[in-house]
This record gives structure tokens, C-alpha cells and sequence, in this order.
């Protein structure tokens, strides 16, 4: 059995605790220090959560795909090291998952406050939702598929997923310039007040902090299983030895 | 030259196959037959022509979706009997031949499927393409090429899944999205006439492009998939 090692213990507490500050700091900003958006009023502060949560949803994807591929390039070379790549794969999917999922419901909430509708398939929302849809099918595959492939299965999914991503920016583009529909959440940058910067950069780096944690926090988790599973594996090989003697 | 013959191999033995049986082409045919009629019950395209046109580009991909789902799940039922795969990954030939062998006897399967229901729908739901119909001569294959190619690759992932045909749709709905989407507003475009030539054209462009790159894609990784334990 590993002994638990006390300096990433420590770190990891250290790291929790940043990222709550962080996120408090930012939630006093945001909610009581920014002052309110002139056509939404206090209506728009969801702003400050909804953004960051859909800008960090697209970078853990990217991280699913590396460690996808690096799973691929070691899983014949070296098997150890796979193994921690398909744990890193799983967590950033997971991540992706829930980053995603906070965007759009956040989202869905926002657009019924602030413009009466709580959906439009235009082109942001609808390559959003689509990226949620590839994770979500990814975590699938990984759920239904029989225990000896599915990493490597999983890792195949991951690419086409990946590749997906871009084609689906671009379509759903072409889709909305043939059909104009209102834009609606322009995005951080178009007509951010200075007034408003403190809250968003604080949000956005907190959110950033928490993700990791929590990315890393799956990760060592998947480590955890893993391990015992492999001890597992090597008790029962051990036992049938014994019994062959 | 040998790749080509492997490939062939694999096709005639699927189309050999499903020739004695004929199980999934008569499965496919009644099956998109009766999603036709569920939708011309649901729309009453006949008494709206006008909504009719706009919609019927979508329930014929719809249509054709799920029937090549019902085909595809069972597409690799064959290879699952008396250890077929087993043989088949002991054989020296390269995997991807067997893939896109049996890619592309499904996408034969779909397009008789295709002939045969596309008269049928313009009957059922009154269509008058107001566009320049030959174009579905290249929608058609196209956008039945992208959903062949994938679900042929996914189901081979979920050969050995619990709940393997449930994995199939789950696998291919997200990611045929952008080609489902590329495929719909080239068919409506062509039956409405709303779009000129130009934006059907692009359409059709982003259809190929897809093609090219998810045929790729799988011919590359099928080997991994096959040989994944």
C-alpha cells in the first residue's frame, strides 16, 4: 500500500484554498463592487461566471486530446506511463463535462433574464452544446465499452472528437451566415467597461484555479483505481501461483 | 494494387452474405418506410407545400439516419460468429481493407435503399423541387458516405460494449452533426430553391471535406480499434 505523500497533500490543500479566496474575491466583485450593466443592470453580473466557464470549456478538451494521444503513443511503448495518460484523458473529459454544462445552463438562464428566450440555435450556443454532446458521448463510450479496451477506445474517440470540434465551429459558422440569426453573448472584449475588468479577470483566473484543482483532484483519483486495480490483478495472479505450486 | 484487391475481397464477401440473407436491406427499406410515414402523419406535408419543401430535406436525413443505424448495428454481427474476428486479425492483410470493405457494401446497402425510397418520399409528401434536382445525385452520396464511414467505425468500437447497439447512436449523432447540418441545408437548398448556387455549392464542399477527413481518420485508427485489447 503507497504512503500518501505530505507535500502534495500540502499543495493541494494550499491550492483548494487559493482557488476558493480567489473565487471569493471575485464573487465580491462581481457582485457587489462592479457597478451595473447599463442596459441589464444587475441582471448581467451572471456575466462574470457565465464567460469564464465557456472560455475554460474549451481548453480542458485540449487536454483530454494530448493525453489521448500521448495514451496511444505509449500504450505499446511504455504501460505504466499510459496508464497515467488515459487517468489525465478521463479527468479533463469530466471537466469538460461539467465546464461546459455550467456555460450553458448559466447560459439558458441569462438569455431568458436578459432577452426573454431561454434558447437560439445560433452560432455560439449551438457549437457549444455540440461540444458538450462529443464529451458527454466520449464519458459514454468509456461507461458501455468492455474493461480491456477501453482506454484505447476511448483515446480513438477522443481524436475524432477533437477533429470534430473545429468542423463544427466552421459549418455551424457557414449555417449562421446563410441564415443570420441575432448574436447574442458577444463575447469578453466587445464592450467590456474597465469599470467591469477587476471582476472578469478575477473570475476568469479563480475558475481557471478551481478547474485545475479539480482536474488534478479526478486525476489522482483515477490514479487511486487504477492502482487498486492493478494490485488486484497481481493478488489474483499470485494466488493462482500459489495454488499451481 | 494488393490493398485494392484485399478490399474487394471484404466487399464481395459482405455483399455475398447479405445477398443470402437479404436481412438488412429488407430491414432498412421498411423501417425508413414507416419513419416516412410517421412524419407525413406528424406534418401533413400534403396540405402545407410550401412547409413541405422546407421540411422535407431534414425528415429524409433523419429517415435515412436511422434506418442506417438499424443496418449498421448488425453490419458487424457477421464477423462476431464462430470467431471470425479472431481470424480476421490474424490475417496479414492490412485492417483497414476489412474496413473499408465492409464501409463500403454498407454504403451500397444504404443507396439501394436510397433508390428505392426517394420516389416513394416525393410521392408521400408531394414534392415539387423547385432547384436543379440532378444535384442530389451528389448530395445523396455524399452525405450517405459521412454516415456510412462513421458508423461503420463506430460500431466496430462497440463490438465487445454491454448495450452495443445503444453505443452506436450515441457514438455517430455527435459527431455526424456538422455533416447531418451540411447535408440537410444542401437538400433543402436544392428543394426550395432559397439558396443560390454559390451556398449550395459550399455545402456540398464542407460534405466532401468532411468525407475526406473522417474516411482518413478511420482508415488510420481501425487498426487500433481491431486490435484494442
Amino acid at each position: 500500500m503507497e504512503q500518501r505523500n505530505p507535500t502534495l497533500r500540502i499543495i493541494a490543500w494550499l491550492w483548494f484554498a487559493i482557488s476558493i479566496a480567489v473565487l471569493i474575491v471575485g464573487f465580491r466583485e462581481a457582485i457587489f463592487l462592479t457597478p451595473p450593466d447599463a442596459a441589464q443592470g444587475d441582471v448581467g453580473r451572471i456575466f462574470y461566471y457565465h464567460v469564464p466557464s465557456a472560455m475554460w470549456s474549451l481548453a480542458f478538451p485540449y487536454v483530454n486530446f494530448i493525453a489521448s494521444l500521448f495514451y496511444l503513443y505509449w500504450r505499446k511503448r511504455d504501460p505504466l506511463k499510459a496508464l497515467t495518460a488515459d487517468a489525465m484523458a478521463i479527468a479533463a473529459a469530466e471537466v469538460s463535462v461539467v465546464y461546459s454544462s455550467i456555460c450553458l445552463i448559466t447560459g439558458s438562464i441569462w438569455g431568458r433574464a436578459a432577452w426573454g428566450i431561454w434558447w437560439t440555435w445560433d452560432e455560439r450556443l449551438t457549437s457549444e452544446l455540440l461540444l458538450f454532446l462529443l464529451y458527454v458521448s466520449y464519458l459514454m463510450l468509456r461507461r458501455f465499452s468492455s474493461t480491456g479496451q477501453t482506454q484505447t477506445l476511448a483515446a480513438v474517440i477522443s481524436i475524432f472528437a477533437a477533429i470534430d470540434v473545429p468542423i463544427v465551429w466552421m459549418s455551424i459558422r457557414w449555417w449562421r451566415t446563410q441564415h443570420p440569426a441575432p448574436v447574442f453573448f458577444g463575447g469578453p472584449g466587445t464592450g467590456v467597461d474597465k469599470s467591469m475588468m477587476p471582476a472578469f479577470v478575477w473570475n476568469i483566473i479563480g475558475w481557471g484555479i478551481w478547474g485545475i484543482f479539480i482536474l488534478v483532484f479526478r486525476f489522482a483519483l483515477e490514479r487511486r483505481r487504477q492502482r487498486a486495480e492493478q494490485e488486484a490483478a497481481l493478488h489474483a495472479i499470485e494466488a493462482s501461483l500459489e495454488i499451481s505450486k | 494494387m494488393k490493398y485494392v484487391r484485399h478490399v474487394l475481397d471484404h466487399l464481395g464477401k459482405d455483399l455475398r452474405l447479405e445477398w443470402r440473407s437479404r436481412d438488412s436491406i429488407n430491414g432498412m427499406l421498411f423501417f425508413a418506410l414507416l419513419v416516412v410515414v410517421v412524419f407525413g402523419l406528424a406534418f401533413d406535408p400534403t396540405s402545407y407545400p410550401t412547409t413541405a419543401r422546407q421540411i422535407s430535406g431534414g425528415i429524409l436525413w433523419v429517415a435515412l439516419l436511422f434506418a442506417s443505424i438499424t443496418a449498421l448495428n448488425q453490419s458487424w454481427a457477421r464477423e462476431m460468429r464462430n470467431q471470425v474476428l479472431e481470424a480476421q486479425r490474424m490475417a496479414p492483410s492490412p485492417a483497414s481493407a476489412l474496413f473499408l470493405g465492409k464501409a463500403i457494401a454498407n454504403m451500397l446497402f444504404v443507396l439501394v435503399v436510397e433508390a428505392v425510397l426517394a420516389p416513394i418520399f416525393i410521392v408521400f409528401f408531394n414534392l415539387h423541387a423547385l432547384g436543379n434536382l440532378w444535384l442530389m445525385a451528389l448530395i445523396l452520396p455524399l452525405g450517405t458516405w459521412a454516415l456510412v464511414v462513421n458508423g461503420t467505425f463506430f460500431a466496430a468500437l462497440g463490438l465487445r460494449a454491454r448495450n452495443r447497439e445503444l453505443l452506436l447512436p450515441l457514438l455517430l449523432l455527435p459527431i455526424s452533426l456538422p455533416a447531418l447540418l451540411a447535408m440537410v441545408q444542401a437538400t433543402t437548398g436544392v428543394l426550395t430553391a432559397d439558396l443560390d448556387s454559390i451556398q449550395i455549392a459550399t455545402w456540398i464542399k464542407q460534405l466532401a471535406g468532411y468525407d475526406i477527413i473522417f474516411t482518413t481518420v478511420c482508415i488510420l485508427l481501425f487498426e487500433t480499434v481491431l486490435n484494442a485489447e
